[in-house]
């Protein structure tokens, strides 16, 4: 498969005798959006944990990029084109905005300790060059205007679109989205929905985890419903709101938000 | 524009021997004042910026004041070659430490590096065939400069003040940089910033390391000024006076932490005229401090100078 797709097999991950994942294999294909839903403890965060390595995984194998991220630590996944946000916002709340996107720039900036400290003349160019970076990731997220403030005073929308600011800044190959929308308005909801299917555009592929129904129905590619660490159903957003498994299960009566 | 106010305060420093010649207290309180500047400084990279407690960080100190000082009498090394030996071996001590230690957090980590810095001291005090155990080493040679052999308060003044500054000036530099914000993002939420590619135990370690070889530069210059060392001034009292220093200013600013220096210097020499009541007066104050200024003197001051200002122009 190309680079930007991931391609899990056989995935489990076990805390104690919890199996919180038991077996999940799939495939995101490149460039389009790959939705995870499933009830609450289905095993959606778990899966994301374990793909951007913040757990090590019991059995299975993860392949991105030409790699297999199981074993690896989260900084090394990261370098290989992952990014991603969090489901319980984790900005740097010390930080300002614009430096809370600098810092996602990471991997694109080369600094050393002892360079940072003398101040040397490449120091100075790759400042300004993070700076521009951080604000190409901004604009696109809308929050040109926040760059300076400091990234606790934001309303609770605007700090879920500066973390998603922050993860595009590593330009990333593949985004994972962990409950984008939760806490959202109708109207945040839709800007969040327009930037996502921006993302997309841009040749990103997208994993998202979300219990909004209709943004998941509307903007999805293919779908993986998961239930007690289990794959119940994968498909099109027709194919699942057609599946009496997955109707059961957990869709119940939102089948009429379909877009 | 963004060295604005280090010019300002390099400027003062300069400034105050002019405008009080051969006032002790300018330059021999001044002095103690820099070295302090440079050891709080240093542990609030750490501590400040990092988010990682120290509670031994008076263990380097000793390093580099042991270093220089046992060298340079015992060995006949020249003070500088001392100096780099000294910075050298803490910085590779330290660095052997930081990967265990810094794996720990919170009460812990602060448990790991109290009981570290309680075995230097213990070391320093038995190990007496090297260090002269309790009495200390005396007769340490003045600091050479490339044949200029530093003597008198206010030479002395001078060199502590330029090494202050430099200390300073690096790390206002590191701060501001992607290794700054990197150590930021660590205090922020270390697992967000492993998910921006920091390699999060590497950074620590950097950071721990910058952080002892500060202390241990501080160190040095106290060994060679008074020309006499000995386990009391390396003792948990003085670990626990260089955390006060940074939390006193104000974590997570370079200014802050050197106002904090500067101030806990001169409240110990203000409170030597009450003897018995100075550790009570001291420990009311920073009881004070906390409650009411609980960001520190320096960075809860200007915050409330600017809100201060904001209304004074909105009213004209």
């Amino acid at each position: 498969m190309t680079e930007n797709s991931i391609t899990v097999e056989g995935l489990e991950q076990s805390f104690g005798g919890v199996m919180a994942l038991a077996g999940v294999s799939f495939q995101a294909p490149e460039g389009l959006i790959y939705a995870i839903i499933g009830p609450n403890g289905a095993g959606k965060t778990t899966l994301f944990n374990a793909l951007c390595g913040f757990y090590q995984p019991s059995a299975g194998s993860i392949h991105f990029n030409g790699h297999e991220l199981c074993g690896l630590p989260p900084h090394r996944i990261a370098a290989l084109g992952m990014a991603r946000t969090f489901q319980n916002l984790q900005l740097f709340f010390n930080m300002t905005v614009v430096e809370n996107v600098m810092v996602g720039c990471h991997l694109r900036a080369r600094t050393g300790l002892l360079a940072a400290a003398l101040r040397l003349p490449r120091i100075r160019r790759e400042e300004r060059r993070l700076r521009e970076w951080a604000h190409v990731a901004l604009a696109l997220c809308d929050l040109a205007d926040r760059a300076e403030q400091p990234a606790g005073a934001l309303p609770y929308g605007l700090m879920k679109r500066v973390e998603i600011a922050r993860a595009l800044a590593a330009k990333p190959r593949l985004l994972l989205l962990d409950e984008p929308a939760a806490g959202l308005n109708d109207t945040e909801t839709l800007a969040l929905r327009e930037l996502i299917a921006r993302i997309r555009a841009s040749g990103v592929t997208v994993l998202l985890v979300e219990h909004h129904m209709p943004l998941v129905m509307g903007i999805s590619d293919r779908l993986l419903v998961l239930d007690y660490g289990s794959v119940l159903a994968e498909g099109t957003p027709a194919e699942i709101q057609a599946d009496p498994r997955v109707v059961a299960a957990y869709l119940g009566g939102a089948v009429q938000y379909a877009v | 524009m963004r060295l604005a106010g280090f010019y300002l305060f390099a400027a003062l420093v300069a400034l105050l021997p002019v405008l009080f010649p051969d006032n002790y207290f300018v330059i021999v309180i001044g002095a103690s004042a820099g070295l302090h500047v440079i050891l709080a400084v240093g542990l609030n990279l750490l501590m400040g910026y990092a988010g990682q407690i120290s509670l031994g960080h008076a263990a380097f100190f000793g390093m580099g004041a042991y270093a220089s000082a046992i060298l340079t009498t015992r060995f006949g090394w020249p003070s500088l070659l001392a100096l780099a030996a000294g910075l050298v071996a803490t910085g590779a001590i330290a660095w052997l430490l930081a990967r265990p230690i810094l794996r720990l957090r919170g009460h812990y980590l602060a448990m790991a590096t109290l009981g570290f810095g309680i075995i230097v001291h213990v070391i320093m005090v038995q190990a007496t065939r090297w260090t002269g155990g309790p009495d200390g080493l005396a007769g340490i040679p003045p600091l050479n400069l490339f044949g200029w052999s530093v003597e008198g308060d206010l030479q002395w003044y001078g060199v502590i003040v330029a090494a202050m500054l430099l200390a300073l000036w690096l790390a206002l530099n590191l701060v501001d940089s992607q290794v700054g914000r990197a150590l930021r993002a660590v205090h922020g939420s270390e697992f967000a910033a492993q998910m921006m590619g920091v390699d999060t135990g590497r950074a620590k370690t950097q950071v721990f390391v910058v952080s002892a070889l500060f202390a241990a530069f501080a160190g040095s210059l106290f060994a060679h000024q008074q020309a006499f060392v000995s386990p009391d001034s390396f003792n948990l009292t003085i670990s626990v006076e260089l955390v006060t220093m940074v939390v006193l200013g104000g974590m997570a600013s370079t200014f802050g932490a050197a106002c904090g220096a500067i101030a806990l210097t001169l409240l110990h020499q203000g409170l030597v005229v009450f003897e018995d009541y100075e550790m009570l007066i001291h420990g009311a104050l920073l009881m004070a401090v906390m409650i009411f200024l609980p960001q520190g003197l320096f960075v809860g001051l200007s915050q409330g100078a600017q809100r201060l200002w904001v209304t004074l122009r909105q009213e004209s």
